[in-house]
């Protein structure tokens, strides 16, 4: 059994329009992702030893346990208490939640890359911490937090084929169901494979790239 | 139903699951390791040809998302004649993936032992090949553990995808028991507590062992 291109040709129109549902799936859950972070990055840095534990630990949970049972944890379990939500926003959630919190780890780097003495002079200056975290450490902090959130949005977006197991209408998805229709599945997961590689190697390279800037900016490398 | 009828009831068949997931992780790391391994020195090979292989292969598997490459492994090649288990395609995708990560993270390693070791072995006239395995090899581990360790607990979450091809791993058994019972925040939270346990109290245990073990040998830790 070899590659049959016309088959390939007839399913492409198909395959395109689930790969706008991954790609959309990607930006949403990569968005919550974003803000849950600053949450969680909240927690951390809050001067209450109690809720620094606690957010730890929740980081911990969710960081160490497998994307997959989450979704169905959150997919299954919350109609039990009544709460029933669409296939979409069950694995959105779930994303951002899971990527949340791997994302404070990357803001929280960025804090911490910022050097101390900044701080120090800015306290010498009599600038409020306000003032200190808007003009000083976040301008400072952001280019160092570029490459590991450019990493995780191509991270999502090579995890978005878990959300067909919820049965999200995303490009794999889309495979499976054009794979069981026609009983062929050599071409719908080839293509998808190639959809995968064409936007995620370049989004990858541009992240390396971008990367290799920052560390120029920082000094870490001479140019 | 209470829990502990719950544990009475299906503990066993989620224990039996947890030990095929580690059967799968013992397998797919002893893989990753040996693929990385090769790779990370092919990256650094002088030779076009060896050197654009393991890149290729590189971004190609980290280009592509695991579950379409798993899926593809398992549902695709038997297309081209080649049958593999449920048991074996998983462990294959699996090790195949997380090796060209690891590879990348090998290549770092070596690049980050520092230039006079080299000069060094050069000086005393070690063969290359003596140079690489005698020298080089046992000074990146110190180097290469830390980030080595948090892809080893990467693929600890990753091997909860080979449910998804038919291996009877505990997240297939999760989902077996849901499907039967609709207990699903017993089955689904005893499965995310027993891959918490694994990697929080095992794997990283373990593997922080491993970091102090390497650290010692090149007498950086302290003895």
């Amino acid at each position: 059994m070899s590659f049959r291109w016309d088959f390939a040709y007839e399913i492409l129109p198909q395959m395109l329009l689930a790969t706008l549902n991954t790609i959309i799936a990607a930006g949403v859950g990569y968005a919550i992702a974003l803000v849950v972070g600053l949450f969680f990055l909240l927690g951390q840095r809050t001067p209450f030893k109690i809720i620094n534990i606690i957010n730890r630990e929740i980081v911990e949970f969710v960081r160490s346990t497998p994307l997959l049972i989450q979704l169905f944890f959150v997919y299954f379990v919350l109609p039990q208490f009544g709460i029933t939500l669409s296939a979409w926003l069950c694995g959105m959630i779930t994303i951002g939640l899971h990527f949340g919190t791997y994302l404070s780890e990357v803001y929280r780097g960025a804090l911490e890359g910022v050097p101390k003495t900044q701080w120090e002079a800015c306290r010498a200056l009599n600038f409020s911490t306000i003032y200190t975290y808007r003009r000083i450490v976040l301008p400072q902090a952001f280019p160092i937090a570029i490459p590991g959130m450019g990493n995780y949005l191509v991270g999502i977006f090579k995890d978005t084929p878990l959300l067909s197991t919820i049965g999200v209408a995303e490009l794999f998805h889309a495979a499976t169901a054009v794979g069981g229709y026609n009983y062929r599945y050599l071409e719908p997961y080839t293509m998808v494979g190639i959809i995968f590689l064409i936007l995620s190697v370049p989004a990858a390279m541009w992240v390396r790239r971008l990367e290799a800037k920052v560390n120029v900016a920082q000094g870490k490398i001479k140019q | 139903m209470s829990y502990f009828a719950f544990l009475a009831e299906h503990g066993t068949t989620l224990l039996l699951g947890t030990v095929t997931t580690i059967k799968v992780l013992v397998c797919s790391i002893i893989l990753y390791v040996i693929i990385s391994m090769i790779f990370g020195l092919m990256r650094l090979s002088k030779n076009r040809i060896i050197q654009g292989t393991a890149t290729v292969y590189i971004e190609f598997f980290r280009g592509t998302s695991l579950l379409v490459q798993l899926f593809w492994a398992y549902y695709v090649l038997p297309f081209f004649g080649i049958s593999l288990e449920a048991f074996t395609a998983g462990v294959a995708a699996l090790g195949l993936n997380f090796g060209a990560y690891g590879a990348e993270i090998v290549r770092g390693g070596i690049l980050a032992v520092p230039r006079g070791q080299w000069e060094a072995a050069h000086a005393l006239n070690f063969s290359p090949a003596k140079r690489i395995k005698r020298i080089i090899i046992p000074q990146i581990f110190p180097i290469i553990l830390p980030p080595a360790a948090n892809l080893t607990v990467e693929l600890l979450k990753a091997t909860a995808l080979v449910a998804l091809v038919t291996v009877v791993d505990l997240t297939f058994e999760a989902k077996q028991i849901n499907s039967i019972t609709w207990l699903s925040a017993q089955c689904f939270g005893t499965a995310l507590l027993i891959y918490y346990i694994m990697a929080r109290f095992a794997l990283v245990p373990f593997l922080r062992w491993l970091e102090v073990l390497a650290a010692k040998k090149v007498g950086r830790g302290k003895a």
